[in-house]
């Protein structure tokens, strides 16, 4: 099976260099720039290939590209930047492409701002991530000096720059709006939507803010055409992903594999199955902004298009599995830690509503739970929905939690009605991390 | 006073930027990293140099997580408590490093050394649990691995 | 226009505006944190939802915010909605997570907007058992209270402050569920607008200081419309009294004045009404001796003894005041005859009056108010320091800059209300703004050009921009070339906008300024443009007493010297800041008999013979005339206790008292109630013809009551003197005015000057406001703005302004001494509270750093400085805005008797420590 995303990637950790890549096609494409391939070529080039945006939203993205003002009249500079802010719990995937392979992700770059005429590019990536900040750098100045990077490629007038920024800690940071004011150096509360970043974005200008897995894909795509992308997946949704299982299995990891691989094929062909001592009792599909998916649903395509709205959906495809030594409220307590605390603090129902989550579930854990807190956890479920909050941050809270009270509701009367958690993890669990 | 490789850092970084306020992340992080931590005094030097004021970098400072407004020991020491770090045991790793250094979360230990944080996925955790320290990060951590880890961090 | 659908019921609407704006616009009530009038939509609270349908067949719909859903022409919402009403309560059930339960000790409460939209929502129970958080608070300064645990973390703050005032030291930190707003350090909130803060938060994080020291809760003031005295705009207000103090100023919506904000000086300067220095007593003195209080035996009754001494005056001279209202001056006049009443201010100040005056009424452009200044999308501002002497112009301008911008804002369809987007889409874009004076300040940072010279300087500027625009304007030769480029720029500006506005100060004493001013208006005019004027004047009725006219008071001082005069009646004036010491000594002591009417002690009444107590604004019934032309009505709040009444009663008594020998009663002494007033004042002189106009006339009734002055929960009313006597007093009757100083009368719409203060059910807080506009943010219903009593009649301007002066020319040996007014310090009435009193900074020269080394001068040191006869402790401050050759004197209290502009000689006039060693 194919594996173009990292296919090249050395197995003992250490980069790809610029040679490296250029042998096995690297930069290729950009001299077919000028020889009949537009910008909006390769945008519809794009939209064929049916990619669509790995960060978890899934939405198409030659689509997104094309609401991009274009022509001479387009204000400028126009900006493209890759969300290389990976905070998701669970989600490793880019870390792994950036660390193992910088220079797909500046071609990428290059390939996306070419397409809507973006000059101008910034990598946006988490502070944490000093290995792959290094990596870049150096890909990024091995570039200049290629002269792939800051000056017109052949035949075009197209001249990119690419910065690289790394942010200080936040996951909001994650939200693409949000990103774009972390960027222009303030704090990172999220845009309200419209006006898109396409129009208004960065600076006031023109932006496309796509994942880092995402733009990986691209100059593939470019060299190999959408119906070759196409023939990569299993379902209608092109391509390939990056897979990933962490938790109490044998072999976690990550495998590049068809989109449309069901979640036992990786838990169990690629994973090994669940660990010694312990049973599967569900999983999150891709990151910890997704709904539980227990066994019976572990034959569904994970790809964006199969995965029922009632069910849940794809994310990030780097899943977190619950086993049966595990208490499914202490796992809840420690993804709506997690949310409370990377809240940015902007709206209501999030602020307030999330830490409340929080120390209800706390109750739980130490016993005090009563009747009532199921209802407040439902309660917060339904109300901290899209739409009713000003971005995604809470909604994907609720994900895991209502699926969990709707799976594992067993175990929260247990924690009532045993006034204690079976699972009983020491009292440094309750603990509240600022 | 910012020193002259400072001050040459931060021009560097406002160089990326149209705007020099879109630096203030960048020039945190730099200062820091050569100062440790972000102290009053330090913040009223970098508002100055972006011409903006004292309020506008706090406000930024103290949105972020890896920005220090208080003193750290010489290390920090980061351990990530997200799921997959959790289900793996973070919790045995904190309090094994609590049990050597006497540095809970939050705490610097007493000889200086470290200060302890808790941090959100570091994006290791096909190898849960993981621990940074300063820019460093390892997988696969145990509480017996801690000391041999720690150790080189003086 | 547009039609949407509210719980089945058709509504029409401004489709520009959003849901939440039109619903309230239409009484119906959605609750809401973040959202205000002024400052649009950020969508963060999450309180104004509402359930949105697609058709009417959608059963379900989805909730959406209000605030930030544009009023689209078929958009069908409910505000019933069950689920909506869940989710609404559910919003302040996420806000008392945290908020402490401290309304019975809370300044905040009963205008709590919180306490308000608790109990809109129905949320009643509490559900959260856990800890709340709280926070350490800081002091602020002596105007603002910090109280961090009640933040509900609006965000309305630091929008209000940073994004609209221009402040920049309040700002948010902190992030999720820890957010603090407030201060990097403990320390006074510098933004000279940061009064509006305890009105802007919807909870008691930000509350007057200044009315925490004398607190009652919002239903026991007795208040009333009142006009800001403390600079020429005539912002309006609300002042509120109980127990004989006045407790505090609000602002008082005026949609074509102040709109929705007030300054610091006007909001926190009423404490000149409490102070110990109120004269309160009647008092004749025998032997020229500071005031005794009460009569001593022997002594004539005040009143008689100064009827008598103007029945024998062998000539009368009667001074008016530009801070007195306008029947005040007018009663002066009937009184003294208009032969003898001078301006009460000198020739020169007089001079630019009346060309101000002469502008505006004779030439083509109109005068601006602020509301128009609000809308300009370029404005030129000469020879006036907006920010320091009239500060809500300046608030208004930061948002005329926001104009021209909102081109693209509009062609990227981004509504005007959504305002984080506009801001996003517009990052530093300004329109054009062109400030040229001699004192930088932080405002002019938001200054497409900032030009310092000295005002001929100025003023060539304004003629060249003038000349620049229409070829038959006089144009000015030999300009530098930096100053030619700065002429183009400004000329291009003005003529394409489509509002251009034209400002120019009169502090300066520049006659050439305001005559540049002019010439620029009306060279847009030529060129078929839609300019419009503001001159900044004085004081609060410099423009009403420009209207009446009068005398200067160098013509005063004449009379008394050359012996035609012997009487003087000073009326609310304090000569000593309007004239050297020594000119005003020598006035006050050749006059045979000097009658004073005046409300603080000062040094003009320590010198009179009768000193009679006048009333201050909140204790009288007057009309202002602002520097628009606008005049305005403030009403009594309170009846003073003592001797004191309004200034015009006093008059007329005096003429009463006065005529009473023989001869019928004339004039003055005819007025018994304060309609006569307003009507003499309006057949006085040609420009006054519309005062009656301004309000509604004492006789004015609504089903046959009066307006109250309390509201329905005014308490104590039995109780307030029973440690006097058990006798329940009945409410003074107040013949003067629609209004009563009782709970009872009309409740019902009323005309906007009779509004004690805005409430409505369900709306206790000044968020009431909504309640009274048919759209929120316009006029109130039946506003009653005041009257514009100058409007342009010609169609183009009767000849140019052609004396151009010539370039300043620094010389050897003269400084000329500029007047730097200063927001806290200039002002005389302010001056007197308090609070402000401890924002006034220590007086300063400024100069030039080169003239500063001239001068051997260090920065921030300490100069005596003899000025005009008295020697004056300066510290230095040495300032590349000061313009060379000049030097600026801030004008706070422990400088004012000083005369400026004039030519001082620096190198004589300054003792430095080492001179003085040396000497």
């Amino acid at each position: 099976m194919e594996r173009p995303l990292t296919q090249h990637i050395h197995p003992d950790g250490t980069t790809r260099t610029l040679r490296e890549y250029v042998k096995t096609g690297g930069y290729r494409c950009l001299q077919r720039l000028s020889s009949g391939l537009a910008p909006k070529d390769l945008q519809r080039l794009v939209t064929d290939a049916g990619l669509r945006g790995r960060g978890g939203g899934g939405f198409l993205t030659g689509t997104k590209w094309s609401f991009v003002p274009m022509g001479a009249d387009a204000p400028k500079p126009k900006y493209i930047v890759a969300n290389g802010d990976e905070m998701e719990p669970g989600t490793f995937k880019d870390r792994v492409l950036m660390e193992g392979d910088p220079h797909g992700l500046v071609e990428g770059m290059i390939l996306a701002g070419y397409a809507i005429d973006a000059e101008v590019g910034y990598i946006f990536l988490r502070g944490e991530y000093h290995l792959s900040a290094q990596r870049l750098t150096e890909a990024i100045a091995e570039a200049y000096a290629a002269g792939y990077l800051g000056k017109p490629l052949p035949g075009t007038g197209f001249r990119f720059d690419l910065h690289l920024h790394a942010s200080a800690g936040r996951y909001i940071c994650g939200e693409e709006t949000a990103l774009i004011n972390a960027l222009e150096g303030k704090r990172a509360v999220p845009r309200a939507k419209p006006p898109f970043p396409q129009t208004v974005g960065l600076w006031g200008k023109p932006t496309v803010v796509q994942n880092v897995e995402t733009l990986y894909n691209v100059p593939h795509i470019v060299n190999q055409g959408s119906d070759w992308y196409h023939r990569l997946s299993r379902t209608q949704d092109g391509g390939t992903k990056i897979y990933g299982i962490s938790g109490r299995v044998v072999n976690p990891g990550w495998w590049e594999l068809p989109l449309g691989t069901t979640a036992r094929e990786v838990l169990e062909r690629y994973a090994g199955g669940m660990a010694d001592g312990v049973r599967f009792r569900g999983l999150l599909p891709g990151g910890i902004s997704t709904a539980f998916m227990t066994e019976e649903h572990l034959d569904l395509p994970l790809d964006f298009s199969s995965i029922p709205p009632e069910v849940g959906r794809l994310g990030t495809a780097t899943m977190i599995v619950l086993d049966d030594h595990t208490c499914p409220v202490g796992f809840v307590l420690n993804l709506e830690k997690f949310f409370a605390r990377e809240s940015c603090g902007w709206c209501t129902p999030c602020r307030e509503g999330l830490p409340w989550v929080v120390r209800i579930l706390m109750s739980f854990e130490e016993g005090r739970a009563t009747k009532d807190d199921l209802s407040l956890l439902e309660m917060h479920a339904k109300w901290l929905a899209p739409g009713h909050t000003f971005c995604g941050l809470a909604p994907g809270a609720m994900a895991p939690l209502q699926s969990a009270l709707k799976y594992f509701h067993d175990d929260f009367e247990q924690h009532i009605s045993t006034h204690g958690c079976p699972w009983s993890k020491k009292s440094s669990q309750q603990r509240i991390l600022v | 006073m910012l020193s002259d490789t400072e001050r040459r850092e931060l021009e560097d970084a406002v160089k990326h930027y149209p705007d020099k306020r879109g630096a203030t992340i960048d020039a945190l992080l730099t200062i820091q990293r050569r100062r440790g931590w972000i102290s009053d005094d330090t913040l009223l030097e970098i508002a100055q140099f972006l011409e903006i004021t004292v309020e506008d970098v706090d406000s930024v400072a103290t949105f972020y997580n890896l920005i220090f407004r208080k003193p750290v020991g010489r290390h920090v020491a980061f351990v990530c408590d997200s799921i997959s770090c959790w289900i793996k045991g973070c919790e045995q790793v904190q309090e094994q490093i609590n049990t050597l250094y006497n540095a809970d979360l939050g705490q610097t230990s007493p000889d200086g050394r470290l200060t302890v944080l808790p941090i959100a996925c570091l994006g290791q955790c096909e190898r849960a649990p993981a621990l940074m320290i300063d820019q460093d990060v390892y997988g696969d951590v145990t509480p017996e691995k801690i000391e041999q880890i720690v150790e080189k961090y003086k | 226009m547009a039609t949407i659908i509210v719980d089945n019921k058709s509504y029409t609407v401004d489709e520009q505006q959003n849901l939440l704006a039109a619903c309230l616009g239409h009484g119906l009530n959605v609750p809401y944190f973040c959202w205000h009038p002024a400052m649009g939509s950020v969508g963060a609270c999450r309180q104004c939802a509402v359930k949105q349908f697609k058709d009417d067949r959608d059963q379900s719909g989805r909730l959406v915010m209000s605030c930030m859903t544009p009023a689209t022409n078929g958009t069908r919402i409910s505000i019933d909605d069950p689920e909506a009403k869940a989710f609404r309560a559910s919003v302040i059930e996420w806000l008392m997570v945290n908020h402490p339960h401290d309304c019975p000790v809370c300044d905040e409460g009963g205008e709590c907007h919180l306490q308000d939209m608790t109990v809109m929502t129905g949320h009643v129970y509490r559900r959260y058992r856990y800890q709340k958080r709280t926070h350490r608070n800081q002091s602020l300064g002596p105007f603002i209270r910090h109280e961090m645990n009640r933040c509900i973390q609006c965000y309305r703050c630091v929008r209000y402050y940073r994004d609209y005032a221009g402040g920049r030291d309040l700002n948010v930190f902190g992030s999720h569920d820890a957010l603090y707003f407030g201060r990097e350090q403990d320390g006074t909130l510098e933004n000279e607008f940061s009064g509006n803060l305890v009105e802007v938060c919807p909870t008691g994080v930000f509350t007057d200081k200044t009315f925490f020291h004398h607190y009652t809760r919002k239903w026991d003031l007795q208040a009333a419309q009142s006009i800001c005295p403390h600079c020429s705009l005539g912002c309006n207000t609300t002042a509120g009294e109980r127990s004989g103090t006045l407790r505090r100023i609000t602002n008082r919506f005026n949609s074509q004045v102040n709109g929705y904000f007030l300054c610091d000086r006007g909001r926190f300067g009423y404490e000149y009404v409490n102070s110990p220095h109120r004269i309160k007593r009647a008092v004749v003195r025998q032997e020229r001796q500071p005031s005794q209080s009460g009569a001593t035996e022997g002594v004539p009754q005040p009143l008689e003894f100064a009827a008598d001494c103007v029945r024998q005056a062998r000539g009368i001279v009667g001074i008016g005041s530009s801070r007195a209202s306008l029947e005040a001056n007018v009663a002066l006049q009937s009184l003294v005859g208009p032969q003898n009443f001078y301006q009460g201010i000198d020739q020169q100040k007089g001079q630019l009056l009346s060309t101000v005056l002469k502008v505006l009424q004779t030439g083509p452009v109109p005068s601006a108010s602020i509301h128009d200044a609000e809308q300009s999308d370029a404005v030129f501002v000469l020879g006036a320091d907006l920010l320091n002497e009239a500060p809500r112009l300046a608030l208004a301008l930061l948002q005329s800059i926001r104009q021209q911008p909102m081109e693209q804002v509009d062609e990227l369809k981004i509504p005007r209300w959504d305002e984080a987007a506009v801001r996003n889409a517009v990052q530093n874009r300004r329109g054009p703004l062109f400030l040229a004076g001699y004192q930088r300040t932080w405002f002019h940072e938001y200054a497409t050009d900032a030009y310092f010279a000295a005002p001929d300087d100025i003023a060539r500027l304004g003629f060249a921009v003038a000349g620049s625009i229409d070829q038959g304007a006089p144009s000015v030769s030999d300009l530098s070339p930096e100053v030619k480029d700065l002429t183009q720029r400004i000329a291009e500006a003005l003529t394409h906008a489509q509002r251009p506005l034209i400002i120019a100060g009169t502090e300066s004493g520049s006659q050439a300024t305001i005559e540049a001013a002019a010439n620029v208006a009306w060279a847009l005019h030529q060129q078929g443009k839609q300019p419009q004027l503001s001159f900044v004047l004085p004081e609060c009725n410099s423009a009403g007493l420009a209207l009446l006219g009068g005398r200067s008071l160098n013509d005063a001082f004449d009379a008394i010297r050359q012996g035609k005069a012997d009487t003087v009646i000073v009326l609310e004036n304090d000569l000593y800041r309007r004239a050297d010491q020594a000119n005003v000594d020598a006035f006050l002591e050749a006059a045979q008999t000097v009658v004073v009417i005046d409300s603080v002690e000062n040094p003009t009444t320590a010198h009179a013979d009768v000193l009679l107590p006048a009333a201050t604004g909140p204790e009288s019934d007057g009309t202002f005339v602002n520097q628009e032309g606008r005049a305005q009505r403030f009403y009594r709040v309170f009846v003073p206790d003592g001797d004191v009444k309004e200034s015009w009663r006093w008059l007329s008594d005096l003429g009463r008292a006065t005529s009473q020998e023989g001869g019928s009663a004339s004039g003055v002494a005819t007025w018994r109630n304060f309609d006569d007033a307003v009507s003499a004042t309006a057949i006085v002189a040609p420009g006054l013809a519309h005062i009656g106009e301004v309000a509604p006339s004492a006789s004015f009734r609504l089903v046959g009551q009066k307006a109250p002055r309390q509201s329905e929960r005014y308490s104590g009313r039995t109780s307030l003197i029973s440690h006097l006597t058990m006798h329940e007093p009945p409410p003074p009757v107040d013949h003067d005015s629609p209004l009563g100083f009782t709970m009872e009368g009309y409740r019902g719409p009323l005309p906007s000057p009779l509004i004690s203060q805005f409430w409505a059910p369900g709306w206790n807080s000044i968020q009431a406001v909504n309640t009274y506009q048919d759209e929120v943010g316009g006029p109130l219903r039946d506003e009653m703005p005041g009257v514009r009593l100058i409007e342009p009649v010609a169609t183009k301007a009767a000849g140019w302004f052609t004396t151009i002066p010539r370039a300043f020319q620094p010389t050897a040996h003269q400084w000329l001494l500029l007047p730097l007014s200063a927001v806290f310090g200039s002002d005389e009435l302010s001056n007197q509270s308090p609070a402000i009193a401890q924002r006034i900074g220590k007086p300063f020269l400024s100069l030039h750093p080169s003239d500063g080394a001239r001068l051997t001068l260090e920065d921030h040191s300490t100069i005596d400085l003899v000025l005009q006869g008295t020697t004056y402790c300066l510290v230095v401050h040495l300032d590349p805005s000061t313009p060379v050759g000049t030097a600026g004197l801030s004008l706070v209290p422990e400088v004012s008797g000083v005369r400026v502009p004039a030519w001082v000689d620096l190198l004589k006039a300054i003792q430095t420590e080492q001179t003085r060693r040396a000497a």
